[in-house]
């Protein structure tokens, strides 16, 4: 574990609400997004997408293509001739374009790049591909029978065991205990099988980019992603080029959820620019967000728990089912591991199997594996209290994780919030409120890892005392705000004297990807001690110019002062009167840091829903929702709320009505917002957040990420509710209409 | 791709004479997001708003005769048309989102084809004709018969809708439109149905006529007859439901299940002969 970093204190500026630093822009429209960048003599570059969900390319004629005026390149896989050196990156190569097979509806098979869009768009139609059309599959239970139709030879992994499909790459298993004696024990055994939707993240903004490459091999690359160093790396090795050859400039981005955190368009801009000698921009359209990008996995899940008449867990199994698309994802082993975390259990035993289809491959989508498996055991935990007539939240009380709980996936928690929001929920006018004909009231519980990572931080000092600080995580949770918030608390001076900007690839040292609700913490915890860094040089100054010792300074409210009468008798020196002379004291100031940051603190939180469902047509109406989550530090309320309140919009949205719907030919039938149905504002209620602020001890300022958890408890909590209000149990996400009359009458 | 703005009916109908492929723009809200999704590629798109009379809503035999080029929000500004047709023009508002309704109207609805359009189930049950002008002079045609089949009309080469005719109301007279989606508003209906009555001063029911959308490959008119005599007292609304939902011919598609719209269009016109009735009611008091 990382060493305690937690130290109690008064904040002035960090938990303040202060405006954000690029709400102007983004009103106003001067924003650049990924799509809002242009070059000189820029082409316009498109792709060609398989129609088929499963076909080996057995021809690809580009020759009229090339003929046409306009066209200035044709790519095809023939032209990536470099074998990138990861076996991750070389999926990627294959997912952004198609080597002898493809492999889902929408994978790009060639692309073209010509000056106009309609140019390059005819060029499209005159591309000839010989497919040989071969058997698809896309469910995950189909998938893994043997003698299923299979993506890939050789790929399976050494833990699959026998009698199982080429399709299933991986096996893996947690748990502690002996299930079998813990079930002998039981009073009631629940035993439920769910099945749950791939959904997509649902961004606004779609993949764009423009990729500009010289025939000096120097490449600049504009996109919109959650991670401009992760395209870096990952272009740089599928191009064959030296990574420090390729700039990359993350524009503003119109939301990600962890579908960009991975490339589809980049690589192919890069060779369309490599081969055209010509800067080429692309942009998906919404279809080719829905067919080709990255949702998340759709499931098959087993759950049994065994429990003691007066509600306490002797045992509990899962079976994680999880496909993701036609290449490996690690998303079932993280349902195994997240399913059961937020319990003390005696004897545990979960199985993660991850599987291949003819789907795209999945990208990750907040807290990606686990909303899927809290729905499963959540709806479990729900169906015994009901048993037992037992309130759901004394029920998970009981059992509930706590410091010194060996968690489900092994370690052994320090302190956590989990009976924290359980309590809070309980104590809430929500729970007790009361319920008319056909409502319902749901409760489930979720957790997250959250994670730290590799990042680096600098801290420029300006000759007029204004401060500028260079993070390298693409802003999409309010990081600016609160890395300005967090540098002004630590420096002691306004907000407002402090600008912070997302910097370049080739400005900055090494950051991971903006996710696992990693930034506030790991990018915050670099601030503030870049900040140290730059108020001890600042000290040193202040030392030099009054003849002490550095050691008899400290930095107060902004400014160096001599530490106690012995140090001798000065007035103070603010941070502008040391930037002002800092070309006179030894040069410029910067304070810099650079960590693979530990001790990120785990996340837990507790969702109450209230539903009504019309039981004439299986509508169902979402009538009040509380959030209640263990946030660590908020740095920013307004965006802690919004992390929280979005995070259950999409879980509604997830629970009710999102899903991927494939045709009898594999092909995607709902590819647009019209028949792919994210909820709308008229469908929710104000959705009320409750911050719970559990310090964390791995962060100064107790901060833990709170971007994930939040979509973890709400495919329970609303099935609890509906199913609750509907009285019948929903085992199938989602629970749109159709599904929910059927199953009403069923009853 | 040319753009054209006629100025007059016979001018509009010499450029669609002239030139097949082209296609008229009224509101533009389906024909733009085809254009841009590249579902089709006209030679030209011709725009019917600068006629004279297509953006206006006239008093005309005592009924309403709205153009082609009015939007639905404006109907649903227009107080006297909405007291006469409650249904119609609720219909009207439902399309798309706030900012669609400022531009669609329902003829382009009607003349879009689509089995699920908001605005046509009412205009049906209403008994509502379209005034058609074309080459050989104009016609006036049932708005039931102008779909024949999704994305296809019975419009004539060089033939255009120029408005549409609500009849006047008898005494004691109103409708309903209802339609259901998974959301509560920006959908496509999964069913739609409306249905349209006239009482007399005893409150008995006189005449309804019913209309259901996107259960069939085109809108469908429905016997109502099941209401007559009837004060809408729950036997009668439920010999409707069976009616509707007897009459429903649905697919099994992404939007729903043949059981669920089968079932669902039943519970529509329930709902709707319930909200219609009250309405006739109101309006005799």
């Amino acid at each position: 574990m990382a060493k305690d970093e937690f130290e109690k204190r008064e904040f002035k500026i960090v938990g303040t609400r202060v405006p954000r630093p690029d709400g102007l822009d983004k009103v106003t429209g001067r924003a650049r997004y990924g799509a809002d960048m242009s070059a000189p003599g820029m082409l316009f570059g498109y792709c060609l997408r398989s129609p088929h969900a499963h076909a080996r390319i057995k021809s690809i004629d580009t020759s009229e293509a090339e003929a046409m005026p306009g066209v200035k390149a044709v790519v095809t896989r023939a032209d990536f001739t470099h074998v990138p050196a990861s076996g991750g990156t070389k999926d990627i190569l294959d997912n952004v374009m198609a080597g002898e097979k493809a492999l889902y509806d929408g994978h790009t098979v060639a692309a073209v790049a010509a000056n106009s869009r309609s140019a390059a768009k005819a060029a499209l139609k005159a591309i000839k591909v010989d497919y040989e059309v071969l058997p698809h599959v896309t469910d995950v239970d189909e998938a893994m029978k043997p003698g299923a139709p299979e993506l890939h030879q050789g790929r399976q992994q050494e833990s699959v065991p026998e009698g199982f499909s080429q399709n299933v790459l991986a096996r893996s298993q947690y748990g502690h205990g002996d299930v079998d004696a813990g079930f002998a024990k039981a009073d009631i055994i629940v035993e439920r099988s769910f099945k749950t939707a791939a959904t997509h993240q649902g961004y606004i903004e779609p993949h764009a980019c423009l990729a500009s490459m010289g025939n000096d091999n120097q490449a600049d690359l504009f996109c919109c992603t959650q991670g401009h160093f992760m395209v870096r790396n990952t272009c740089a090795d599928i191009m064959g080029m030296e990574s420090g050859r390729l700039r990359v400039t993350a524009s503003e981005i119109g939301g990600g959820f962890g579908g960009k955190t991975t490339v589809f368009l980049e690589p192919v801009a890069l060779m369309l620019s490599k081969k055209s000698g010509k800067p080429v921009k692309m942009t998906m359209s919404r279809d080719e967000v829905m067919r080709a990008s990255g949702p998340t996995a759709s499931t098959s899940i087993d759950i049994k728990i065994g429990v003691k008449k007066d509600g306490t867990v002797t045992a509990a199994t899962g079976d994680f089912r999880y496909q993701s698309g036609c290449f490996y994802s690690m998303n079932g082993a993280l349902g195994a591991m997240c399913g059961f975390a937020p319990y003390d259990l005696e004897n545990l035993k979960t199985v993660g199997w991850e599987v291949v289809t003819n789907r795209p491959k999945a990208a990750a989508y907040r807290a990606p594996g686990a909303p899927m498996a809290a729905f499963a055991v959540e709806s479990v935990m729900d169906e015994i209290a009901k048993e037992l007539g037992m309130d759901p939240i004394d029920l998970r009380l009981l059992n509930g994780a706590e410091e010194g709980t060996k968690a489900a996936y092994g370690p052994t928690y320090p302190a956590i919030g989990l009976k924290a929001t359980l309590k809070a929920a309980k104590a809430h006018p929500h729970w007790s409120a009361p319920l008319g004909e056909n409502q319902g009231r749901g409760v489930g519980c979720g957790f997250w890892f959250n994670f730290g990572g590799n990042t680096s931080v600098s801290l420029m000092i300006n000759p007029d005392g204004t401060v500028n600080l260079s993070e390298g995580n693409p802003d999409i949770g309010g990081s600016r705000a609160s890395m300005s918030m967090m540098a002004a608390e630590e420096l002691g001076i306004p907000y407002e004297q402090i600008r912070t900007i997302v910097a370049d690839t080739a400005s900055l040292g090494e950051n991971d990807v903006t996710d696992g609700s990693r930034v506030t913490f790991a990018v915050g915890l670099a601030t503030i001690k870049a900040a140290r860094h730059a108020i001890e040089i600042m000290k040193g100054r202040a030392a030099a110019t009054w003849g002490i010792d550095a050691d008899a300074v400290e930095w107060v409210d902004g400014a160096a002062q001599p530490a106690g009468p012995n140090a001798g008798k000065f007035p103070p020196l603010t941070l502008k009167d040391i930037a002002a002379t800092m070309s006179k004291t030894g040069g410029p100031i910067s304070g810099h840091h650079e960590a693979n940051a530990e001790g990120a603190g785990v996340s837990f939180g507790t969702h109450i829903c209230d539903t009504e469902v019309d039981p004439e047509t299986g509508a169902v109406k979402i009538l009040r929702y509380t959030v209640f989550q263990d946030a660590g530090k908020a740095v920013h309320p307004d965006y802690v709320e919004g992390q929280l309140q979005g995070g259950a919009v999409q879980g509604i949205g997830w629970a009710l009505n999102e899903e991927y719907i494939y045709g009898e030919d594999g092909t995607l039938q709902n590819a647009g917002y019209l028949d792919y149905r994210i909820p709308v504002a008229s469908d929710l209620p104000m959705i009320e957040p409750v911050i719970l602020e559990i310090p964390n001890p791995g962060h100064p300022y107790g901060v833990r990420g709170v971007g994930e958890t939040g979509i973890v408890p709400p495919l329970a909590t609303i099935a609890n509710a509906v199913s609750r209000a509907a009285g019948v149990r929903m085992t199938s996400l989602p629970m749109s209409p159709p599904k929910l009359l059927a199953a009403i009458k069923a009853n | 791709m040319k753009f054209q703005t006629p100025h007059s009916v016979e001018d509009a109908v010499a450029i669609l004479v002239a030139d097949p492929d082209a296609r008229v723009l009224a509101g533009g809200t389906d024909l733009l997001v085809r254009l841009r999704a590249g579902h089709m590629t006209p030679s030209a798109v011709v725009d019917i708003k600068r006629i004279n009379g297509m953006r206006d809503i006239t008093s005309e035999n005592g009924g309403w005769r709205i153009g082609a080029g009015v939007a639905c929000a404006e109907m649903g500004e227009h107080a006297a048309l909405k007291a006469d047709y409650p249904g119609v023009v609720e219909g009207a508002e439902l399309i798309g989102s706030t900012q669609v309704q400022g531009r669609c109207t329902v003829v382009g609805n009607l003349c879009n084809a689509g089995p699920a359009g908001d605005s046509v189930p009412a205009l049906v049950a209403a008994g509502a004709t379209v005034r058609v002008a074309g080459p050989n002079g104009t016609r006036d045609v049932d708005v039931i018969d102008i779909p024949t089949a999704p994305g296809k009309t019975s419009l004539k080469e060089g033939e255009f809708v120029t408005s549409v005719f609500l009849p006047a109301r008898a005494a004691n007279s109103s409708d309903a439109y209802l339609r259901f989606i998974p959301r509560t508003e920006m959908d496509i209906a999964v069913v739609g149905c409306a249905v349209n009555l006239t009482l007399d001063d005893a409150g008995v029911v006189t005449a309804a006529s019913m209309s259901l959308g996107a259960v069939g490959p085109k809108v469908k008119q429905v016997d109502a007859s099941a209401l007559v005599g009837s004060t809408c007292d729950d036997a009668a609304v439920e010999a409707l439901a069976a009616a509707a939902t007897a009459a429903a011919t649905p697919i099994d598609d992404k939007r729903g299940t043949i059981a669920f719209r089968k079932d669902v269009s039943g519970v529509l016109a329930k709902r709707a002969a319930r909200a219609a009735y009250t309405r006739a009611k109101g309006a005799s008091t």
